[in-house]
């Protein structure tokens, strides 16, 4: 089974974010930079997939150079080969224009099935799976928490609002995947795995090079216009209602009840 | 220009959800700023007798697409549908629930109709006739303002349990257009559907949150806080430490990784605050803090903070608020 993971570097989620100077970015001089924590859970999730029925394992990044590094960290983890698709008109654009160029690389690649994270940890947009999927005219299942294939056909758990729906599809279909560490515990890069990754092929392409119209793709519908700090909150007051056990949770009942009216 | 703000209303088991009804109030109020009416569309399988309802929430006309092969969510039969819709109605704008089917139906939607998606939006505003919505990236550590450009479709899904939904109107009943439509062969379909009927609240719906986290020490402790979000209506999250631990299992993690919400009340009970929690729970309205430790970082983001050990306070807390709620009742 081929299997091609959409990848996208993001900061950590431990970054400290600030508003760059142009009032519509976010500051990355001192960010450090990850693998989106859902899309490595696609990634172990595609190499699961590839111990289970054979095939290989595809990662296809959008991005500047800096995304080599989180392709690599993939290929250390076990993919076989990369796509980093670095092309300035992809700047401009939206949700779509990459959507775009992502589907014209999956095509190249050919797999049986796309996986890729259900969000990004950075802009949160969600978007990009069934984007991808709409593109190509392929089924997409969504939000997946668990993963299996007999090889024709894809399953996945999905949680739902007070529930969960179990969804069945044929192949080729995008599979997102949502979860946490604790559900999918994505394997880390052995040493072996690294030295090996140097050596993984991995093609760095411009949008021309994929046969999509870069004008088009880079033709933002929607776009960020400015960007604001969240309102800080005012201090907030410390307990004490006479110091002991009782008496401060006297107070905090009293204090949620009568000021706050929140119980 | 449009001729409707046009509303997706969410319809599940043969009622819609609560979201639908914030959606059809944000819905409005963009309306009567363009100056425009406001219609829905509205999907499921015994979807259209229900549909006049959307009228007490200002709709003015349903497009109602009814087949009892429309019963599941399901991309690829729901997205055809919808877009039929939006395509015949010329909408100024689209809006629709950022619930868990509505942000997957509004990515797939925007691809198809080649529009502008804005997801999980927690303001929609219109200045001089143009559309701005707000929007948190970074899971709340940051908002960004979308526009659109001219002549491209603003597609608009509202964060639940932010806009305010208006009292509805008891005797107004919308027009309802029943719309032919035949459901395609799907490649992808629903196998089973599990729902929660134990009245467990949902946690990006729930207005009371309590959460724990390492401090909680182990699974065993947690039937303390699930006895204090029974009192309180409440629903119980966890930290990224306690279901890594395995303490809790993952759907209830609240943070950057894990759900973003925004109760009225949000209650940390051993939770230290790492920066990828305060992130998702940080938008809550107020914030309780009970933690041992007076140095931790939650006291920064909480309105009322108690420095004691949560196994002594906890216990104490749940009887004066069992008190109040007696006393209440």
């Amino acid at each position: 089974m081929n299997v091609a993971v959409l990848l996208k570097q993001t900061p950590d989620t431990e970054s400290v974010i600030r508003i760059a100077s142009d009032g519509k970015s976010v500051a990355t001089d001192d960010l450090k930079w990850i693998v989106n924590p859902y899309d490595e859970f696609a990634v172990e999730a595609a190499l699961r997939l590839k111990e289970k029925h054979g095939g290989s394992v595809t990662i296809i990044s959008c991005g500047p150079q800096r995304v080599v590094e989180s392709i690599r960290t993939a290929l250390a983890m076990g993919a076989d080969t990369g796509v980093l698709i670095d092309d300035p008109a992809l700047e401009g654009s939206d949700s779509l224009g990459v959507a775009t160029a992502l589907a014209a690389a999956v095509k190249e690649v050919n797999p049986d099935i796309v996986l890729c994270g259900s969000r990004a940890v950075d802009y949160d947009l969600a978007q990009r799976g069934p984007m991808v999927a709409e593109l190509l005219g392929w089924p997409h299942l969504a939000l997946a928490v668990t993963i299996d294939s007999d090889g024709n056909t894809v399953t996945i758990d999905r949680p739902i609002e007070g529930g969960k729906v179990v969804l069945e599809s044929s192949l080729p279909a995008v599979v997102t995947f949502g979860g946490s560490h604790a559900v999918w515990s994505p394997r880390y890069a052995s040493l072996p795995g690294i030295m090996k990754a140097k050596k993984k092929p991995l093609a760095v392409k411009k949008l021309a090079d994929l046969g999509v119209d870069a004008a088009e793709a880079g033709t933002a519908r929607v776009r960020m216009t400015s960007l604001e700090m969240p309102v800080q909150r005012a201090a907030g007051r410390v307990i004490d209602g006479g110091q002991d056990t009782a008496g401060k949770a006297v107070e905090l009942v009293r204090a949620l009840h009568e000021e706050a009216k929140v119980i | 220009m449009g001729k409707c703000v046009c509303i997706i209303a969410e319809f599940r088991h043969g009622a819609f959800r609560r979201v639908s009804y914030e959606v059809a109030s944000e819905g409005k109020r963009l309306a009567d700023a363009l100056g425009i009416g406001l219609c829905a569309v509205a999907v499921g399988s015994g979807v259209a007798e229900k549909a006049a309802e959307l009228g007490r929430y200002a709709v003015d006309k349903v497009y109602a697409v009814d087949d009892p092969a429309l019963e599941n969510y399901l991309a690829e039969a729901y997205v055809p549908a919808i877009a039929d819709v939006i395509a015949g109605c010329d909408p100024a704008a689209v809006i629709l629930p950022a619930s868990v089917d509505g942000k997957d139906l509004g990515a797939r939607l925007a691809a198809r109709l080649k529009a502008g998606l804005a997801q999980d939006c927690t303001r929609v505003v219109c200045e001089s006739g143009k559309i701005k919505a707000k929007r948190p990236i970074f899971a709340g550590k940051c908002f960004g303002w979308c526009e659109w450009a001219e002549g491209a479709l603003p597609v608009i899904s509202c964060r639940p349990n932010v806009m305010d939904c208006f009292a509805p109107m008891e005797d107004r009943k919308a027009e309802v257009e029943k719309v032919a439509f035949s459901v395609p062969e799907t490649r992808s379909r629903v196998k089973s559907m599990d729902l929660d009927t134990s009245g467990k609240v949902e946690l990006t719906e729930a207005e009371i949150i309590v959460s724990g986290g390492r401090g909680m020490k182990g699974p065993e402790n947690y039937p303390m806080l699930e006895e204090l979000a029974k009192l309180l209506g409440a629903a119980v999250g966890a930290s990224r430490a306690a279901v890594d631990s395995g303490w809790r299992p993952h759907a209830d993690q609240v943070g950057q990784t894990g759900k973003v919400v925004n109760p009225n009340l949000y209650i940390a009970v051993g939770i230290s605050g790492a920066i990828q929690h305060l992130a998702g729970m940080g938008s809550s309205k107020f914030i309780v803090a009970i933690n041992k430790d007076a140095e931790a970082p939650i006291f920064s983001k909480a309105d009322f903070g108690v420095v004691e050990d949560l196994f002594s306070f906890v216990p104490v807390f749940t009887e004066e608020i069992r008190k109040l709620k007696s006393t209440c009742s």
